[in-house]
């Protein structure tokens, strides 16, 4: 008998620590991410915002490691500066939606009657937009800017934790251990507090970590389209838009910022995954 | 001497849409006194379960009222059921799916003394008096549900429903879910321990032979209907209803 489940037991621990390795170097780059963003001031080699129209358009060299734009302005310094915007509005947009969402959902399925009809039906309505249409909409109603562009968004984006939430709510409702903690005389709130939200963090944490790739796509495509980050302010959706005309002649003044933005999508994709997997009872021990 | 528990007429229908409603439980009144020991046996679907569920307040009665020392508790809520929950506990059919997959088993007993106004030091303290009463090492307050035996954590959820040292304890189907030996086990447990603090017992259960040895009073119910009422000897040895000479027969 324990000869046949040694090779069982093996596998899995390789499994997991195949996991865990996974999860700390997806973990550890988007921690660089954001420090990087964070820290961007320190780390331009110019300022990003200083023109120079003696070094227009320079094909990347040891001076300029991603050359110039059609100002002159280093490319290397405003993708490193366009950080800062780009994965500060994606975290701050993910961020409320998880948090809103999930609140509503939770007190939906919490109380049920008339304010779940309510809420859900709005939610219902938000869902049955055309998602970025619906975004664009609202961010042309309220003119660009960064801080529009997350609230159009958000407006998007929230029904899906929502429902997330309310679905995972009403299942731990129905939990034995919820009616033993009732009859242990806990209230709603510690109820909600100690037993509800510990039990359905993971499906909603994995869900928002998947979403960070997405929302900053769509931050980026928002911008792109001019209804984000006005310039000069740097920001990789709209450094991509102003110069995309510049494509066939000097590549890189717009790839820069698309690869920054796919570097960036791809490693918050692939922690969501690993995440999801990391926390998936069947590869648990 | 007063009673603990009072039933009357309770019913419990849940509404169906396009078919006849179901009526789980129709017209039950029974009286429990402090100390005693009631059984309430039937086949599935015979409501017995229901009638625990409502006497929790797990769910609302249709009609009927419930009454727990001397106070009626058919419609309590808030404060009012915070104060039945300190005089009646009950232990679940399946012990592991009782306690939150999150929290310790010490996490899941202290719980309802912190609610009750113990400090978490007094409820740690406490916790670890009512494991040893249950059979437990103390390390078992620092395991998750998962990583203790079905018997292990039946005998916890014990320990969780006498934290507060309630009047009533209600046990539905809570020996079912364990093989024969764990079984007895915890019925010896359950037998020490009334006789320690005088608890009354609601038994929900099946099994005739469980029955027989451990409970003064049964009940028989059958669709909803209590079909004999009577003393564990009377109803087991000289049954007056068909139904119960069936259920009877079924088991020996």
């Amino acid at each position: 008998m324990s000869q046949a489940m040694a090779p069982t037991v093996r596998r899995q621990n390789v499994r997991q620590n195949h996991l865990q390795k996974k999860l700390y170097i997806w973990g550890g780059l988007a921690l660089l991410l954001i420090l990087a963003a964070f820290f961007s001031d320190y780390l331009c080699p110019y300022d990003p915002y200083v023109q120079d129209m003696s070094m227009t358009k320079a094909a990347p060299s040891a001076e300029h490691l991603l050359g110039t734009d059609r100002y002159g302005r280093d490319m290397l310094s405003r993708v490193i500066a366009g950080s800062k915007t780009s994965i500060y509005a994606t975290l701050l947009l993910v961020s409320f939606i998880t948090i809103f969402g999930s609140l509503v959902g939770i007190i939906c399925a919490w109380t049920g009657k008339w304010l779940d009809t309510v809420l859900m039906r709005l939610s219902d309505m938000f869902l049955a937009f055309p998602g970025l249409v619906f975004a664009l909409a609202v961010a042309a109603v309220l003119g660009g800017g960064v801080h529009n562009a997350i609230f159009a968004l958000a407006a998007i984006s929230w029904p899906k934790y929502a429902r997330l939430a309310r679905s995972q709510t009403l299942a731990q409702q129905a939990a034995v251990y919820m009616q033993a903690a009732r009859m242990a005389g806990s209230s709603n709130f510690k109820l909600i507090r100690k037993h509800v939200i510990p039990n359905i963090a993971g499906p909603i944490l994995v869900t928002a970590m998947l979403d960070i790739g997405t929302m900053m796509m769509e931050l980026a495509g928002l911008s792109f389209l001019g209804l984000g980050a006005k310039p000069p302010v740097p920001e990789w959706g709209s450094m991509m838009s102003d110069t995309r005309n510049l494509l066939p002649t000097q590549p890189w003044v717009t790839l820069a910022p698309g690869f920054a933005i796919f570097i960036s999508v791809m490693i918050f994709n692939l922690l969501g995954d690993t995440v999801r997997d990391y926390l998936d009872p069947k590869n648990r021990r | 001497m007063d009673k603990l528990l009072q039933v009357a007429h309770l019913k419990k229908v849940f509404p169906q849409k396009d078919r006849p409603d179901i009526v789980a439980v129709d017209d039950v009144s029974f009286s429990l006194q402090p100390g005693e020991k009631l059984a309430i046996i039937g086949e599935s679907g015979s409501g017995k379960t229901t009638v625990a569920r409502l006497i929790a307040r797990l769910t609302d009665a249709t009609e009927g009222k419930i009454i727990l020392a001397g106070e009626d508790i058919t419609r309590a809520g808030g404060a009012q059921l915070k104060k039945a929950y300190a005089k009646m506990q009950m232990v679940f059919q399946n012990p592991v799916d009782s306690f939150d997959p999150r929290c310790t088993l010490g996490d899941g007993i202290s719980e309802s003394l912190i609610n009750h106004g113990r400090s978490r030091a007094q409820a740690t303290a406490i916790t670890q008096k009512l494991l040893a009463m249950c059979e437990l090492g103390e390390e078992f307050a620092r395991r998750y549900p998962h990583e203790v035996s079905g018997g292990q954590c039946q005998r916890a959820a014990i320990a969780r429903a006498l934290a507060i040292e309630p009047q009533l304890l209600i046990l539905d189907e809570a020996t079912s879910a364990l093989d024969v030996t764990v079984q007895a086990e915890i019925i010896s447990l359950l037998n020490r321990l009334q006789q320690e603090r005088q608890m009354a017992y609601l038994f929900i259960c099946h099994d005739i032979a469980l029955v027989q040895d451990f409970c003064d009073r049964v009940l028989v119910m059958q669709a909803g209907r209590v079909v004999e009422a009577g003393t564990a000897e009377e109803v087991i040895n000289n049954p007056r209803q068909a139904y119960t000479r069936t259920l009877l027969d079924s088991v020996l």
